[in-house]
Parts: C-alpha cells; structure tokens; sequence
C-alpha cells in the first residue's frame, strides 16, 4: 500500500461517494442557471440570426431594459397582484382551517357540506369570475373572493386529511385520560394536522396567485391600482412585447418567490421531529 | 412476601372482572365469560395465541369498549386516575420532547409543567432516561422509546398499569433487558400489571399469575401460579423451576390452540 499515514482510508465506495455528493452540492445551482444562460442566449441568436421585429419576439436584452424602464409602473401593478394574492392566501388558511377543524368535530357538518366543498374546487374560477364580478360591487373584493376560491380547498382537503391522521393509540390514549374535545384537538389533532396542512399551504400560495391573475383578466378594469395581469394585457393591445414578457417575468419570479418562501417556514416549523425535514445519516 | 399465594389473597381488590362477554357485529365473539380478580401488587399476563380476546379484555378494562354481557367493577368506583397504558408501539407524540410526552397524563388533568417537574423527572430516572428530557422520540432507539412509553404510563402513580405487548417489536437482547427492568421497577414502586403477552418466557419471568386464554371464542381456560419469590434476577431465567413453568405454561397454551383449531 502506498497510502501515507496520515491520510484517512477511504475505499473506492466511499471516494465515489463523495465525489457524487460534491457534484450534487454544487450541481444543484449550477446546472439550472447553465442552462437559463443558454436558453437565454439562443433565445437572442433566434431573434438576430431570424431577423424577428422586436413587437414579435423582443431580444432578452430589451426585455431587461423594458423591465428597468417601466419599474415604477409594473412594481405598483406587482404590490396590487401581490396584496390580493397575500389577503387571499390569509382568508384561505383560516377559511380552510376552520371548516377542517368544523368537519372533524362534527361528522353531520362534515357529510353535509364537504360536497359543496368539491364542486366549489372543481368549477373553473374563470367561469365563475364574470358572475362575482356582477354580484360583487368592490373589485378588490371580487379579486379576492375569486383568489379565495382556488386557494382554500388544498388547504381544506388537507388538514382535514392531517386532522383524522392522528395515530389510533394515541387517541385511545386521550380518551383513557379523559382528554376534553378541545384537549384532543389542542394536543393531539392540530400537531398531527401540521405536516398535512404546511404541504396545502404551499400549493395554496401558488394557486392564490394564479387565482389573482385570473381573476384580473376577467375584471379587466384598469387605471390606477390595476394589478400585474391588467399590465400584461394592456401591453398586449398596444403591442408592446416587452413589457409583456417583463410582467410575465415578474409575475413567475413572485411565485417563486412564495414557494421557497413557505417551503422555507415549512423546514423550520417541522425540522426538528417530521421526516420530510431530517436528512438521511447514511 | 410479596409473591407468597396467602398473602395475595390478603390484599385489597383493585377491579373484578365477572362474565364478561363481548361481540362484535352480533356474532363474532371475541370473549366469553371471562372473570378476573385483580389485587393491589399483582402481576398478571394474558397469554394466548392471536384472536384469544386478550387485546379486547384490555380495552375493556380500560373503558375504551364497553362488555356486552357481565360487568367490570372497580373497587371504590373509576377515577382519572386509575389507569397507565403501554401499547405494542411506543404511541408518543413525535412533536413533543420526552419530557412533554411523559408530562401528558398531568397536562390533560390541567397541570402546569412546572407543577409536576419532580414526578416527570423521577419517573424519567426510573427509566434510566433523565439525560434525555429535551430529546425527540425520533432521536431515541426502539427499546429507549418504549421506556418513555412505560415512564409515561406510571408518572402519576396510577393504580393499575394495562401493557399490550410492548415488547413484542424489540429485538431479544432490548426485550431481556426491558423485562428485568420492568420487574426492578415494579420492586420500587409496586405497581399493580396486566401485561398482554403470545411469549410463553416472557409471562413466565414476569408474573405471578398467568391467564391462558384460547381464541374462538375467546375465553380463559386455566391460571398458571407462579409462585417463584421476587426480586427475580437473569438467573431466574436458567433455573428448573423456571423450565418447569415454562412447560407447564406451554403446554396449557398448546392446549388452547388444539381447541380452538
């Protein structure tokens, strides 16, 4: 053997191994902003070497200027999207709770109503919109209900399902230590439901801005105080493609931005004792 | 003394079984007629194969199900505080640390931690656990979850403690170590056991009276005395009076099963 003393022994496995968790490491990173570098790049070939007109396909440079440009106009239009995506995700996290928690303290309540429950999720929010925006006087307030709607029901179904997931003995258990209602939905239920509702939640916050832009191309008012999706479709009338390509950018980067966002307070809120959260030892 | 046969009789009667029947559905009996005395400081096991209703008589002593027929009465009436459980898993809640696991049964009686610091922690010693008051379960191994389980079960001094199995997931060498240790910590706090069991050694070790129980229907068919004295120690378990019961055991279960086939 030629291995010096004081060199550690790794056999080859192991040395495979960490080789393999060093390109991860970097990998993860690396690999999706090489790839964006490039999609970026031949996107601007295409445009050069095709000779597109900039109101058909803009080169990505113009975009950015679009973007810098028009900042004061889109990052209004962006806090208008976002404020109703944000007061539409906080009325779903307690409409949706709350029914969970109504639904599992009462069986009656349960079997009468969670059908409704269905049917609001599974009709389209684009077919229901135009008639909210009849009924519904404030915009905002329509904006909201139809943000609302979409949102809910992920968290709904899901802590209802965390709810009823709480471990058999344990609840034999409380009723052995004459746990009251409360007691068992304190202790027992909400803490098994958390897991279950988290993962609702990050689907909810996605879908409160997609139910937010949707619900702007239907109400279709612009002016002041106009959200992200109006931006886009009024730049769609005038023809100008780069700031409608700048909006869509803005509006992908905010969803993003609130899925890493309740990914992160998932992590630290379940770190501690939820498998999703531990990592593997071996 | 504890373990002489005239002196059990002495002491005063925790809770009485007497025909108690249960079914299911109208017809699937799961226990019939089934009668148990059960005194202060006793040690009894179940022992029977699956289907033999000794699961179901736990949770009828327990008041998670109510008998069909027949009637459980406890001397002196129930209370809260009458019962510690220990299931086959070690059922805590993955959320809460050790210490808030084992402080459970005081919390839902209104108790503040800080009110009940002592019993947590003493029952934490007992178990050998008290440098793990701020872990998680999922930090722990198998056999250190199942210590929590029992520490949780007799934190309030119950007066009787229903284990279902508890060891019957553990790996042998855990399952040895946690049956001498539960027979020291009987020695210290006397606590009163009905231990649900299918391992012939293991009610032979721990008990002073075994239950044979044969499935459908399910009913009791003998009482196994054993009246070998505590403390018992690992020698216990190489000793001729310990085969003999063992045997003695084996073979009534042995008969439970050619019954019930």
């Amino acid at each position: 053997m030629t291995i010096a003393d004081n060199t550690p022994l790794f056999d080859a496995e192991d040395l495979r191994r960490q080789r393999a968790a060093r390109f991860e490491r970097f990998g993860r990173w690396l690999l999706p902003i090489a790839v964006m570098i490039a999609m970026i790049w031949l996107w601007d070939r295409l445009v050069v070497w095709n000779e597109i007109p900039h109101f058909i396909l803009p080169r990505p440079g113009l975009v950015l200027q679009t973007l810098i440009r028009d900042w004061p106009m889109l990052f209004d239009a962006l806090l208008v999207t976002l404020q109703i995506t944000m007061m539409a995700l906080a009325v779903a996290v307690i409409g949706g709770v709350g029914l969970a928690v109504i639904f599992t303290q009462s069986r009656l309540v349960e079997m009468s109503f969670y059908p409704y429950a269905v049917i609001l999720q599974v009709t389209p929010v684009v077919s229901i919109a135009p008639l909210i925006f009849i009924y519904v006087d404030s915009r905002t307030a329509g904006l909201l209900i139809c943000a609302w709607l979409v949102a809910f029901f992920p968290i709904l179904a899901n802590t209802t399902l965390g709810l009823n997931s709480a471990d058999h003995n344990l609840r034999d258990l409380f009723r052995i230590y004459g746990a009251s209602r409360w007691q068992t939905l304190r202790y027992l239920r909400l803490p098994s439901a958390l897991p279950y509702f988290l993962g609702g939640l990050r689907i909810a916050g996605g879908l409160a801005l997609i139910g937010a832009v949707v619900a702007e191309y239907v109400a279709g008012t612009g002016g002041i105080g106009s959200g992200l999706a109006f931006r886009i479709l009024e730049a769609g009338y005038r023809l100008n493609i780069p700031r409608m390509f700048a909006a869509l950018i803005l509006i992908a980067l905010t969803g993003v931005v609130i899925f890493a966002g309740l990914s992160f307070l998932s992590h630290m809120l379940l770190r501690k004792w939820h498998e999703s959260a531990l990592k593997r030892e071996t | 003394m504890s373990s002489d046969p005239s002196f059990r009789s002495m002491r005063p009667k925790v809770l009485e079984m007497s025909g108690v029947d249960k079914t299911f559905n109208g017809d699937v009996v799961a226990l019939r007629n089934m009668s148990l005395r059960v005194n202060d400081g006793d040690f009894i096991s179940l022992l029977g194969p699956s289907g033999c209703g000794k699961s179901t008589a736990l949770r009828l002593i327990a008041g998670l199900s109510t008998p069909s027929a027949g009637r459980i009465t406890w001397s002196g009436g129930k209370s809260e505080n009458d019962l510690g459980v220990v299931f086959q898993e070690p059922t805590l809640m993955p959320w809460a640390t050790v210490a808030q696991n084992v402080w459970l049964p005081f919390r839902l009686r209104g108790q503040s931690y800080a009110s009940v610091r002592d019993e947590v922690l003493d029952a934490l010693r007992l178990v050998g656990l008290e440098k793990f008051l701020d872990a998680y379960p999922r930090e722990l191994s198998g056999g250190m979850k199942m210590r929590v389980s029992i520490a949780r079960a007799m934190v309030t001094k119950p007066r009787l403690i229903l284990m279902d199995e508890p060891f019957a997931a553990l790996d042998e060498i855990t399952r040895f170590r946690l049956n001498n240790d539960l027979l020291q910590l009987k020695a210290k706090i006397g606590c009163t056991v009905i231990f649900v069991t299918h391992s012939v050694f293991e009610s032979v070790f721990l008990s002073d009276r075994i239950v044979v129980m044969a499935a459908r229907p399910g009913r009791v068919i003998e009482e196994v005395q054993v009246d070998a004295p505590y403390p018992r120690h690992e020698e216990f378990r190489t000793s001729g009076e310990y085969a003999a019961l063992c045997r003695r055991a084996s073979e009534a279960l042995h008969q439970a099963m050619e019954d019930a086939a």
